[in-house]
């Protein structure tokens, strides 16, 4: 295949339109209908990431796109290599993570007729994209790239989908139309309804138990900073969903910790007690509610702030709803302050601090746990540590113990729970942010969900620090098995686990076994000297437990382990 | 209660199935939906008639409102509206039956537009409670087939 004529293949075109919009990196496998592009990437300026799986290209996409608040891009081949994408596709659109997935399609005369490596990827996808694309004719890409971006990216941010056949890829002499967007039905809120903004600092002025319940639309908005302002400016005590981890820093006077079923006692008593609530950015999801909306929150006042209408009214109703940009809505509500008295709120934070001391964080310190290895690498490692997690007990222990300071510094599975997201999310970000200090914890069995990645982090020198909770068992679903199946456990033996620290050596990666406490400070410290790549295997048992915890269809003031 | 949403959509491949999976996958009924083409050649006009509390319609307003390819979501229900649905309908006849069969076809205003030799095939329009009316009324004699093509609705102009 030669590529004399630059800048007219169909392929060119495409990584043309890509380099428009600030696209540096793409994280892609090959196959047959993208050899074309493949060729063209040759010629392109852009970093092609090579991943093992085309789950671990999607997930790294994620990643990066978590960590830098860019449009994350992947690409793979038409039938496996596209539903291959599909688990990653699904949770960054839970999370509300700006993708473009590029896919190859076989050639436009064979669609539709089952032929070699066919699927319909865009039609499997609809459910989970925010919008897709097959591309019939090659003059569109321009305007095709330039819509998948804005509509990736603004708003409620989500994966869009290009699906790109082999004939339009390799066509040459391609004369592209003009890229102007044709987005009539698509609008972005910005500011919300100023009469609505006016009540709700009423509402603030006049509550004396108020909350700010913060969600991940907070950190997608880049409206951190406000939500700070006013808190502090109130003097309103947060509490935050698991993706809105961030929102403040850890250790803020007024952070009450994570809500929901593994949250603290002081958030969900907080949330239970309080007179006005003030969502932003959250869709009341069942990990915080416990699927009864109709019990959360019951003596407030509800004000949710979502770009997102049909958040709206989903699960709760709201007395004040409002439509827009967290960031524009809270700072007109700041504005709005300004003039006006904060509430007294002294009996509240008196309450609270009560609750607090009553019923602190707390785990056992004669033995290696998971929670004293994640405070010793909170202690050990800088502010601008980016933290990857994977899915299951290490994932909800990290959520509690390690020190988030800063929006983006968290990179979790929220919505999906997708085990396997660690590690290839961990290879996006450390490539998104080359040099700041990527931890990955991760579990036995998330682990080999996708361990092949462990060559794409060697292939790419990524110094990412893996640290496993090695507790030979999927833990979460044990735990569970334990609290509310009379300890019937069932299929959550890990028995062949693999000896890791071999594994990893057989990959180039070191290795350090860690069994005892004392040796817990020293090999963390040792891995964030080490300019490369290291697994820290911690050997840990398999009975601890996540608490608090509120069991499944309780409500959220009935917890375990208070 | 039902609904009656108009909505404008775009007018290309895939649309339908995102409608249609949007409603599969929240479990919304719908009850009738028409597609056809309207003044602007890049619109369709999808009138969806659902049934739902005030809480679910508003859920699937601003569903239907949320997808890139839905321009507009209108709820007809309050609305001042002139609502129609066609029916072809073909009814068994015989000598005896013919004509009382004609006669109330004339009394909802029907036409026929086929002849068979043992029955006949008859068009009306009107509002929902009409046609099924004329169904109703008809349905003694023999009903062999019925097509609807499902409401249609358009806003009265203002005075
Ligand atoms: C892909 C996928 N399959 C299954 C599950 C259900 N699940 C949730 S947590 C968990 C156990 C995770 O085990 P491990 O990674 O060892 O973490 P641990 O809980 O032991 O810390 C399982 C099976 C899931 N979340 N994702
Ligand atoms: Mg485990």
């Amino acid at each position: 295949m030669n590529s004399g004529k630059k800048g007219s293949r169909g392929a060119a075109i495409l990584l043309e339109a890509l380099e428009k919009e600030g696209v540096d990196v793409i994280f892609g496998y090959p196959g047959g209908v993208l050899l074309p592009l493949y060729d063209s990437l040759l010629d392109s300026p852009i970093q092609h990431i090579l991943a093992r799986h085309e789950q671990g290209v999607v997930h790294a996409a994620d990643g990066y796109a978590r960590v830098s608040g860019k449009v994350g891009v992947c690409l793979a081949t038409s039938g496996p290599g596209a539903t291959n994408l599909v688990t990653g596709i699904a949770n960054a659109y839970m999370d509300s993570i700006p993708l473009v997935v590029l896919t190859g399609q076989v050639v436009s005369s064979l669609l539709g007729t089952d032929s070699f490596q066919e699927a319909d990827i865009t039609g499997i996808t609809t459910p989970i994209t925010k919008h897709s694309y097959i591309v019939k004719d090659a003059r569109e890409i321009p305007r095709v790239v330039k819509e998948a971006f804005y509509l990736a990216g603004t708003g409620r941010p989500g994966p869009v989908l290009i699906d790109l056949p082999k004939d339009i890829l390799a066509m040459e002499n391609v004369e592209p139309f003009p890229s102007d967007m044709n987005l009539r039905g698509y609008q972005v809120p910005g500011r919300g309804d100023s009469a609505r903004i006016d009540e709700v600092v009423k509402a603030i002025t006049e509550c004396r138990r108020p909350v700010i319940y913060a969600g991940g639309g907070v950190i997608a908005a880049g409206a951190a900073d406000a939500l700070r302002q006013l808190s502090e400016k109130a003097s309103i005590p947060v509490v935050t969903t698991l993706m809105g981890i961030g929102c403040l820093p850890f250790g803020h006077p007024n952070l009450l910790g994570m809500v929901g079923m593994h949250g603290t006692v002081t958030s969900n008593y907080a949330v239970d007690d309080c007179d006005l609530l003030i969502a932003v950015g959250v869709r009341f999801d069942d990990r915080v509610t416990s699927g009864l909306g109709h019990l959360f929150a019951t003596k407030a006042k509800i004000v949710h702030i979502d770009v997102d209408s049909a958040e709206i009214g989903k699960v709760v109703r709201a007395h004040f709803p409002i439509v827009g940009d967290a960031r524009l809505v809270l700072e007109e509500v700041l504005d709005g302050l300004a003039s006006v008295e904060v509430p007294q709120v002294s009996d509240w934070w008196d309450r609270l601090h009560t609750w607090k001391n009553d019923h602190p964080m707390k785990y056992e310190k004669d033995r290696l746990t998971p929670q004293m290895v994640i405070e010793c690498m909170g202690e050990l490692a800088g502010d601008e540590t980016i933290m990857v997690t994977d899915v299951g007990q290490h994932q909800m222990w990290t959520a509690q113990y390690f020190p988030i300071m800063h929006t983006r510094n968290l990179v979790t599975s929220g919505g999906l729970g997708t085990m396997g997201f660690g590690l290839p999310a961990a290879v996006g970000a450390q490539v998104a942010r080359p040099n700041d200090l990527v931890f990955l914890v991760t579990g036995d069995g998330s682990f080999q969900m996708c361990i092949q990645e462990l060559a794409t982090i060697v292939q790419n020198k990524l110094p990412i620090k893996i640290v496993l909770m090695n507790n030979g068992v999927l833990g979460m679903v044990r735990q569970w098995q334990k609290m509310f199946y009379g300890e019937r456990f069932s299929s959550i033996q890990l028995h062949s686990n693999p000896d890791f620290i071999k594994v990893a050596e057989a990959y180039g990666i070191r290795g350090i076994r860690i069994e005892s406490l004392e040796q817990v400070n020293s090999a963390i410290a040792e891995a964030i000297e080490y300019p490369g790549p290291v697994l820290l295997d911690f050997t840990i048992s398999p009975d601890e437990d996540v608490l608090p915890m509120v069991a499944p269809g309780k409500a959220i003031t009935e917890m375990l382990g208070r | 209660m039902l609904h009656t949403l108009a909505a404008l959509v775009e007018n290309h491949p895939g649309v339908l199935t995102r409608i249609a999976g949007l409603f599969a996958r929240r479990a919304y009924n719908i009850d009738s939906l028409s597609v056809c083409q309207t003044e602007d050649p890049e619109l369709s006009r999808m009138t969806i008639v659902v049934n739902g509390d005030d809480q679910v319609i508003e859920q699937v307003r601003n569903q239907l409102n949320k997808l890139v390819i839905v321009h507009s979501v209108t709820d007809l229900t309050a609305e001042s509206v002139v609502n129609r649905e066609l029916a072809l309908v073909r009814i068994k006849v015989s000598s005896e039956t013919r004509a009382e069969v004609l006669q109330t076809v004339t009394i909802f205003r029907g036409r026929v537009v086929d002849i068979g030799r043992t029955n006949i095939t008859v068009e009306v329009t009107g509002d929902i409670e009409k046609i099924d009316a004329f169904v109703n009324a008809i349905r003694p004699y023999g009903l062999l087939e019925l097509v609807r093509t499902g409401k249609i609705a358009i806003l009265r102009s203002e005075v």
